[in-house]
């Protein structure tokens, strides 16, 4: 069994953590009853795959059902994938050994959105965060409380809080709990999924600060999901943009930030917010909504909507190019 | 964008004074809103922005008088919309007022539409009530409003059932029914977070154009300061029940005065440019059944002083039509 200090591994800064190979899951639809027929399939990820460094952040931004939400399932072993793979240090986790998967699943933690309904209700607070800790490590219970409190101190709570229940907290307090149990195993990644969303406005930026400053402490990369343009600037290194489950631009942040190409990230930016009442917007206003993934238009899925559609986005699917150094996007106006 | 200053003339249609909403609880008297006052113009959009418990939703209840009593009461203060004052009146002489003068959005369109009536019903059933009109012409009116908000196919989609349509859709019908009786004042509360960004753009637009179509008032309650800059002529910022700031757009983003507003914008991050650090607040807002004695900010104000503690700081101009409840200002 691992103790606290084998599982302090260390990455150097930028090195291949994660690799996520042509992934696919296609989630089957049945009709029928007794004997149900398979009549199609859902395209929740249809083909995407990208890389995650030690230390960084990769941002993934996209609207509800574009797959974005099924790509960090995958990452935490909660859905299998359909067809690729997802490479850890090298090692395909869906398809090894138990060994490896076990290892896998404490490198590879999750912060969820709802910070009301991902803590257990009737644990204390210590139990909440010593718990990744009794089922993987083999250490004793001083040690186990000694690192308690270093995490509680580590994301701004203290002793008191140790032996209060989660309803005793408020939504930021509780999301501090959640990443200081994400943190326990001194995981390599964490998957962030929409970690501020259901926050007040002055306590958002409490969190994010605090996510940065552990990132820099513990030396662990962020997968962040978000809808939020703005968050994902502030906080992440990649960002990539998801559309009806295929990832349409992939950039290094400020270069997708100061040279957005794909049609639809261009379109997203003009829909976000302004900063500033006297913020320029190109105004893009797209029509119609995210066409369904049972049943995605034939070419660029992008193209009923797109402003820019030329005759060949209807027939032939986009390739996927580089324009500039690590920023690569399927549009065939490149 | 219109500012304040080029509609200072204009008739106002709703006047807020000094309006004071209490709710009694074992831990004593919640004072959700405490002696708020406001003006809005007649085709202008203010915003109201503030974290959750700050008092705007319970500001938005009053001015529809939907407060439930008890526990809550309105125990002071004016509401004067369209030269009547409504807080005095009874229920019934509301009923009529609510919907055909002052009608609201509220933010989620799934619990907002009933699941069993089709939506083509639920349109009709408040021109129903507010207009005394034949059958067939309420049914055409209906139809009007669901294409001015941009239904694809309205006459086909009268038929449908609020889950046969997607969240952009279900907030257009929900806001074709808040505009079907052309009220003077819409209050929309959060219309948009439950939206898509592309879909809350395309509302957001839709919105602006209904404006302009027939100057309509809107009152938006919200804690997202993009969607301030965006869509609102004026912003009363509020904090623990009272107003700490109010003032035209541009005054609020380019010269904020209270700490509170200061240090809210500097938290949000930007899309535009690279921010090393966000500002961030610490602490959270007062239980709002034991407020300090004075600024109830004082404990996360980064430039807080004695007097802070002492009194409560009166409302001060800071320019012409901005004002800021902070000792701070001179």
């Amino acid at each position: 069994m691992t103790t606290i200090e084998s599982s302090q591994e260390t990455f150097e800064q930028g090195q291949v953590l994660l690799e996520a190979k042509n992934l696919k899951k296609y989630f089957p639809v049945t009709k029928g009853l007794l004997i149900s027929k398979v009549t199609g399939h859902i395209k929740a990820v249809d083909d995407i795959s990208f890389e995650l460094r030690a230390g960084e952040t990769l941002g993934i931004v996209g609207e509800s059902g574009c797959g974005k939400s099924t790509t960090a399932k995958m990452m935490l072993m909660l859905e299998e994938p359909t067809e690729g793979s997802i490479l850890f240090k090298g090692d395909d986790v869906h398809h090894g050994g138990a060994g490896v998967r076990k290892s896998y699943r404490s490198s590879v933690q999750a912060v969820f959105q709802d910070p009301w309904s991902s803590l257990n209700p009737r644990m204390r607070v210590k139990d909440i965060i010593a718990e990744p800790m009794v089922i993987n490590w083999n250490i004793t219970k001083a040690e186990q409380q000694s690192r308690v409190l270093k995490l509680l101190n580590d994301v701004g709570l203290n002793e008191y809080h140790s032996n209060l229940f989660p309803h005793e907290f408020s939504g930021g307090q509780r999301q501090r709990l959640a990443i200081a149990r994400a943190l326990a195993l001194n995981p390599s990644v964490i998957v962030l999924d929409e970690p501020v969303s259901a926050l007040d406005v002055s306590i958002r930026a409490q969190i994010m600060n605090l996510l940065k400053d552990l990132q820099a402490e513990y030396k662990v990369a962020y997968m962040l999901i978000a809808h939020d343009l703005a968050t994902v600037r502030y906080m992440c290194t990649w960002v990539a943009v998801m559309y009806l489950g295929q990832v349409v631009e992939l950039s290094p942040v400020q270069e997708l930030y100061n040279n957005p190409s794909h049609p639809y990230t261009k379109a997203l930016m003009s829909a976000a917010l302004p900063s500033h009442p006297d913020t320029e917007q190109e105004e893009i206003i797209l029509q119609g909504e995210v066409p369904s993934p049972l049943n995605p238009p034939p070419g660029c899925y992008f193209h009923p909507r797109c402003p820019d559609a030329m005759d060949r986005c209807s027939v032939e699917r986009p390739e996927v190019k580089e324009i500039a150094e690590g920023h690569t996007l399927n549009c065939h106006l490149f | 964008m219109v500012t304040t200053d080029t509609r200072i003339d204009t008739e106002v249609v709703l006047s807020v004074e000094d309006l004071r909403t209490h709710f009694t609880t074992r831990w004593g008297t919640v004072k959700a809103v405490d002696g708020i006052s406001f003006d809005l113009r007649k085709g202008e959009t203010l915003g109201i922005v503030g974290e959750s418990g700050c008092g705007k939703s319970v500001t938005m209840l009053s001015l529809m008088r939907l407060i439930p009593v008890p526990p809550g009461q309105i125990v002071s203060g004016k509401i004067v919309l369209d030269g009547e004052d409504i807080v005095p009146i009874s229920e019934q002489e509301m009923a009529e007022i609510r919907g055909s003068k002052i009608a609201l959005i509220i933010q989620d369109p799934m619990t907002s539409l009933n699941p069993v009536f089709s939506i083509g019903n639920q349109v009709e059933e408040a021109i129903e009530i507010h207009q005394d009109i034949p059958k067939q012409s309420i049914m055409d009116r209906a139809l009007e409003v669901l294409r001015k908000v941009n239904i694809p196919a309205a006459e086909t989609r009268v038929k449908d059932y609020p889950h046969q349509m997607s969240g952009g859709m279900r907030q257009r019908v929900v806001g074709a029914i808040g505009i079907s009786c052309q009220p003077q004042v819409l209050i929309a509360d959060e219309p948009t977070t439950s939206l898509d960004v592309t879909i809350q753009a395309q509302y957001l637009k839709l919105l602006k154009d209904i404006q302009k179509d027939s100057d309509l008032s809107i009152i938006f309650i919200t804690h997202d300061f993009g969607i301030v800059a965006k869509m609102c002529d004026r912003v009363a910022v509020m904090y623990a029940g009272r107003i700490v700031e109010h003032g035209s757009v541009r005054d609020i983003f380019n010269n904020p005065s209270h700490p509170y507003t200061e240090a809210l914008l500097a938290s949000v991050p930007r899309m535009d440019r690279v921010v090393d650090r966000l500002f961030s607040i610490e602490g959270q807002p007062p239980p709002l059944h034991d407020l300090p004695v004075g600024c109830a900010f004082a404990d996360r104000c980064p430039v807080v002083m004695d007097k802070c503690r002492e009194s409560y700081p009166e409302i001060k101009a800071v320019s012409d039509g901005h004002t800021a409840a902070c000792w701070k200002v001179e």
